[in-house]
């Protein structure tokens, strides 16, 4: 332990304070979820926290390599028997955290029908199916129906760019390709219109369209999107159903869509 | 609109506000008071002129209620949507100003002359029905002055050369306590913090026991000293004069005979906390006080009170600017309200941190309410006892009331806190209350037999909003018209508010229209439980509280509406075919549902 | 079970799909029977539902006979069961709520190609569209989800065997999906 804390080290004080940083810490700084004691450092979300132990809390608009944005409340946990969202709030020693309640996933599960009937989620014709962060977690939840009455959003698909289209009508509003092209391509292709329920995605160019702009496969928000909203064209459908990420095993076990494709990428 | 004078105009205005893009929604506010909207072809040019993108320009303009993409007319009239207006007439009004003018609500005629509109409440739920006529409040509406309005803008004569009566907005002052009836030399508080020290003067606002007056109560001190005690070169105060909460205009009325007062307590605040810079944030519905306050400041620059050396004292340098809003509720929540300020859309930051460590642009910014610097200015000159000697345990000093509704004398009562319901009714002349909305769409419904309880934080905590319902009126009423409020004014961010209070919406005017049934009552409280337990800010957590306590309280305002039947469909069946009727020409019996 | 449980299905604006699917049980249909009674259903000429203890409808609401249909199996079954994408939340026939009614029906029978009698049907045989396609729990009350599109044969088999069994429906993770 001593040693990895040395490595660790990259020129910021000296490796004994490090180490004694380090014991402190794995003696006081813990959570305990669900019944687990589970560890965590200075600065750390329950999310962060939760993520590192390897256990699941269910989540649609966080993405490890962002910083937390709060707004599906997917995450919603009880911290000593408050509810909060898992990845903004900060992990602090000693908080009774629960996630994996009846009552929590009722609530989740509201939340995912409302997801669904804001948009329009035509599953079967969508190309993400199978694939889809928010079809897997509607399923971690048990979601059966949409249950609410539809909005039936009247929403454009923009298919004007050579390699990609989006179908705004699948949009969740996560924000993540609003991040994406903002703070890691440093494009700021996207953002947010409108308000209340009229809140929209909007294409940062004079006419409004993804051709427009200088939307590149190799952008990062390119491969953001936790749904179908965000697609490369010349594929889809390319694994058979049976084999797709979430067809038989949950997302608790098999992780997000978009760092399962990133890990695949690496693979190869 | 010709091009080049549309990209003159823009360049003017942007190089007037330094091309800053802090500055966005001055700007935008700029082009729409000129062109009666924001063309789109002005956005990509504010875009560049000001070095932000396209997309947060566009965004800040569809945001704001006050920003149109498409021109309204030569007067715009929008009358205000609170219960408190309504419960005055509003809407007779309404439908009687279109008649007369040829228009209908959300359009624009085609002569390009007049549009009308509804907005939410504007704050003058003591002199309404009220409105707003090219942003400039009118009160105390009625027939004959619509009547006179038509002519006058039939008649094309500039706002200027209407009469001044149709704008007079009264204070209505009717119970002064110790902040009301305190007088309070200009400077006083700053002397008093110059000669006892910052730490003194703190010491004295902790002890007062004082507790932010906006509505959720923090206590001032501890924000105070959380604000002085994080490392920063730079800090801020900021004033928040949002005041969206339907029922509430104290602030307003502080704002119209205090502002001194005001000033002061933010001064003071800037030189306990450490800030050169404060930021007063006016609601756009108040824009007709912006001349008078901005005198005030001038004055009170003149006078050493504000601006370089404050009385003489080196390196004491504080100034304050107004930055007017754009109409937007959720900007008068404190971290959407910084947002505001930096010229974005008005969204709830996560938090934490909080504004006291990261504020405006990002540094240590305390935000408090208009009541509240008033309080903290009087506490530094007469001492912390002083304060603490009024209220309750938990709820020192006094509390302005925004009274409004059913009552013989609306207006703002000033009481220490602790006073009961009862007592405030008695004192504004209602005698047949049948139950009191306190905290205004955000607060809490009580029926009789509660009206034996407190106003303090420790039993029914309020920003100010005290609305009278009498035994005529229809409960359902209120908690529809809040329900609407809350859809409109969801920021949008978070999931369970931006959608939760659509459905929700939904579903009480299903109830309303005679076609809920219990399944939905019980959705209502479900959907209510969801809102308040997963929304990211308080505007979506207390969303629902007017509709769950209506149901638990005044549940047969509810029951006498509902079908028998255990299910009723979600939309109007035979309505739904009419459209398919209409371009087939049908009418048999197989045509109808 | 002494007596049979009577089941009777319906398609409303759905595509045959999961209809397919329920054959799809393939022999276990024969078990099926031992149990259950057909009533109205797409392969009985039933032309009106009985009383029934299940009632299972496929397809979304998309108009005036659809309605009829699905408020007749309301009133008759015990048990309402939405079988599928379409009954669950419009599916792919509710696609069209993108567009103005008169806009589908000019394009397919005015400006569509190869129109020859442009004219948008008016005999009263036709069932009238609605404005727009519904899922069915936004016109009755529905009791059960089935999802899928179609749901699986086995999820159908699980799902019948449970509710038929009294037990409490539970799929395992593999037959829940909604394409
Ligand atoms: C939706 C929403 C609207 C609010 N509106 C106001 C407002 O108009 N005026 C106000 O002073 N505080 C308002 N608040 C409370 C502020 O967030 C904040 O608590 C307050 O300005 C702090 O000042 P205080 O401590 O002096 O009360 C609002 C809060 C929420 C959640
Ligand atoms: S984005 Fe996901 S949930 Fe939406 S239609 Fe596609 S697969 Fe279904
Ligand atoms: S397009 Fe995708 S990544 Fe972007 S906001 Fe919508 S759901 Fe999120
Ligand atoms: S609760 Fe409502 S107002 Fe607050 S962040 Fe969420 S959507 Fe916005
Ligand atoms: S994952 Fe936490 S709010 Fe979206």
């Amino acid at each position: 332990m001593s040693e990895q804390s040395s490595v660790r080290l990259d020129g910021q004080g000296t490796a004994a304070e490090a180490v004694s940083d380090e014991v402190a810490r794995s003696e006081e700084a813990s959570i305990l979820l669900d019944g687990q004691k589970v560890p965590f450092s200075e600065g750390q979300t329950i999310m962060d926290a939760a993520m590192a132990a390897g256990t699941y809390i269910p989540h649609l608009c966080h993405n490890p390599e962002f910083k937390p944005h709060g707004s599906c409340r997917v995450c919603t946990v009880t911290v000593n028997g408050r509810t909060a969202a898992a990845c903004t709030m900060p992990a602090q020693n000693d908080q009774v955290v629960e996630t994996s309640t009846e009552a929590l996933q009722t609530e989740r599960r509201r939340l995912l029908q409302m997801l669904f009937v804001e948009g329009n989620h035509v599953c079967p014709a969508c190309e993400a199916s199978g694939n889809c962060q928010l079809q897997a977690v509607a399923y971690y939840v048990g979601m059966l129906s949409p249950h609410y009455n539809h909005f039936y959003p009247q929403r454009p698909v923009d298919a004007s760019h050579p390699d990609f289209f989006i179908d705004f009508n699948r949009c969740i509003l996560c924000e993540l390709c609003v991040r994406a092209s903002r703070d890691m391509d440093g494009k700021d292709l996207f953002a947010i219109s409108g308000r209340g329920i009229n809140s929209r995605l909007v294409v940062n160019s004079p006419s409004g369209r993804l051709g427009d702009t200088d939307f590149h496969t190799g952008d990062k928000a390119a491969h953001v999107c936790p749904v179908g909203a965000i697609l490369f064209k010349h594929q889809g459908y390319d694994k058979p159903i049976g084999e797709r990420l979430y067809d038989r095993q949950p997302i608790s076990e098999v992780g997000d869509a978009r760092a399962a494709e990133q890990g695949d990428q690496s693979n190869e | 609109m010709s091009s080049s004078d549309l990209g003159n105009f823009i360049s003017r205005v942007t190089d007037q506000y330094s091309r800053d893009p802090l500055q966005l929604i001055n700007v935008l506010r700029e082009v729409q008071d000129r062109y009666s909207h924001v063309p789109s072809e002005a956005m990509p040019q504010v875009a560049a002129a000001l070095g932000v993108s396209l997309g947060r320009v566009q965004g800040v303009v569809e945001y704001y209620s006050f920003f149109h993409t498409s021109p309204r007319g030569q007067y715009e009239i929008l009358l205000s949507d609170s219960i408190t207006d309504h419960m005055l007439g509003k809407q007779p009004l309404m439908d009687y100003l279109c008649e007369r003018l040829g228009v209908s609500v959300g359009e624009t005629r085609a002569d390009g002359r007049v549009s009308v509109g509804n907005a939410s409440c504007t704050g003058m739920c003591d002199q309404g029905p009220a409105g707003l006529v090219n942003g400039y409040t009118v009160t105390r509406l009625n027939k004959e002055r619509v009547d006179e309005m038509v002519e006058l803008i039939d008649a094309g004569k500039p706002l200027s050369e209407w009469p001044a009566a149709y704008f007079q907005v009264e204070d209505n002052i009717r119970r002064e306590d110790a902040l009301l009836g305190t007088a309070l030399e200009d400077g006083a508080a700053l002397r008093a913090v110059l000669d006892r020290g910052e730490e003194a003067v703190l010491g004295e606002i902790v002890r007062s026991g004082l507790r932010g007056l906006g509505g959720a109560g923090f206590k001032t001190g501890i924000k105070w000293s959380l604000c002085r005690e994080t490392h920063s070169t730079e800090r801020y105060v900021v004033c928040n004069a949002d005041e969206g909460e339907p029922g509430t205009f104290k602030d307003r009325v502080l704002l119209n005979r205090d502002a001194d007062r005001v000033f002061e307590g933010m001064t003071l605040c800037a030189r306990v906390i450490g800030a050169q810079r404060g930021y007063l944030y006016l609601r756009s519905e108040y824009r007709y006080m912006l001349e008078a306050l901005e005198t005030v400041l001038q004055r009170r620059r003149a006078a050493e009170l504000l601006g370089e050396n404050i009385l003489g004292v080196p390196g004491f340098s504080f100034d304050i600017e107004i930055h007017l809003g754009a109409g937007a509720y959720m900007c008068g929540e404190e971290s959407a309200l910084i947002e505001s300020l930096e010229g974005k859309r008005g969204v709830a930051r996560v938090r934490p941190p909080f504004p006291v460590t990261h504020g405006f642009v990002n540094k240590p910014t305390v935000v408090n309410n208009v009541e509240t610097f008033v309080c903290a200015a009087l506490i530094a000159e007469r001492g912390g006892d002083w304060f603490a000697a009024m209220g309750t345990e938990q709820s020192k000093g006094t509390k302005l009331l925004s009274v409004s509704g059913d009552c013989a004398r609306p207006g703002i009562y000033e009481y220490p806190f602790g006073v009961t319901m009862r007592q405030v009714l008695a004192d504004c002349g209602a005698d047949n209350a049948l139950a009191v909305q306190v905290a205004g769409a955000a607060g809490h419904c009580f029926p009789e037999s509660e009206f034996d309880r407190r106003i303090a934080y420790e039993d029914v905590a309020t920003g100010g909003s005290f609305m009278v319902f009498n035994r005529d009126r229809d409960m359902l009423d209120m908690a529809r018209n809040f329900a609407h409020f809350f859809a409109y004014e969801s920021c949008g961010f978070c999931t369970p508010c931006r959608v939760g209070t659509s459905l929700m919406k939904n579903l009480m005017d299903k109830v309303y229209a005679g076609h809920g049934t219990e399944a939905d009552l019980e959705e209502m409280r479900n959907l209510g439980s969801v809102m308040q337990e997963t929304s990211q800010c308080g505007l979506g957590s207390t969303a629902p509280n007017a509709i769950l306590d209506t149901l638990d309280k005044f549940s047969d305002v509810y029951q006498r509406r509902l079908k028998s039947t255990a299910f009723e469909p979600a939309f109007d069946l035979d309505g739904a075919l009419e459209e398919a009727r209409q371009l087939t020409g049908r009418e048999d019996s197989a045509a109808h549902l | 079970m002494s007596e049979k449980a009577k089941v009777a299905t319906a398609s409303l604006a759905g595509c045959f799909g999961c209809h397919m699917s329920l054959l799809d049980i393939d022999e276990r249909l024969l078990d099926l029977i031992q149990v259950v009674e057909f009533d109205r259903m797409p392969l009985t000429d039933i032309k009106r539902v009985g009383r029934c203890d299940v009632g299972i409808i496929e397809g979304g609401v998309a108009n005036a006979e659809n309605v009829e249909v699905l408020r007749d199996f309301r009133e008759h079954c015990k048990v309402l069961v939405a079988m599928g994408a379409c009954a669950i939340n419009g599916g792919i026939p509710a696609m069209r709520n993108q567009f103005e009614l008169a806009d589908c029906l000019t394009e397919a029978y005015v400006d569509g190609v190869g129109v020859d009698n442009p004219m948008i049907p008016n005999d009263p045989e036709i069932p009238l569209l609605l404005n727009k396609v519904h899922p069915i729990h936004e016109v009755v009350n529905v009791d059960y989800f089935l999802p899928g599109c179609p749901p699986a044969a086995d999820a159908i088999w699980t799902f019948l065997n449970e509710l038929l069994t009294g037990q409490p429906i539970a799929l395992p993770y593999t037959q829940i999906h909604y394409d």
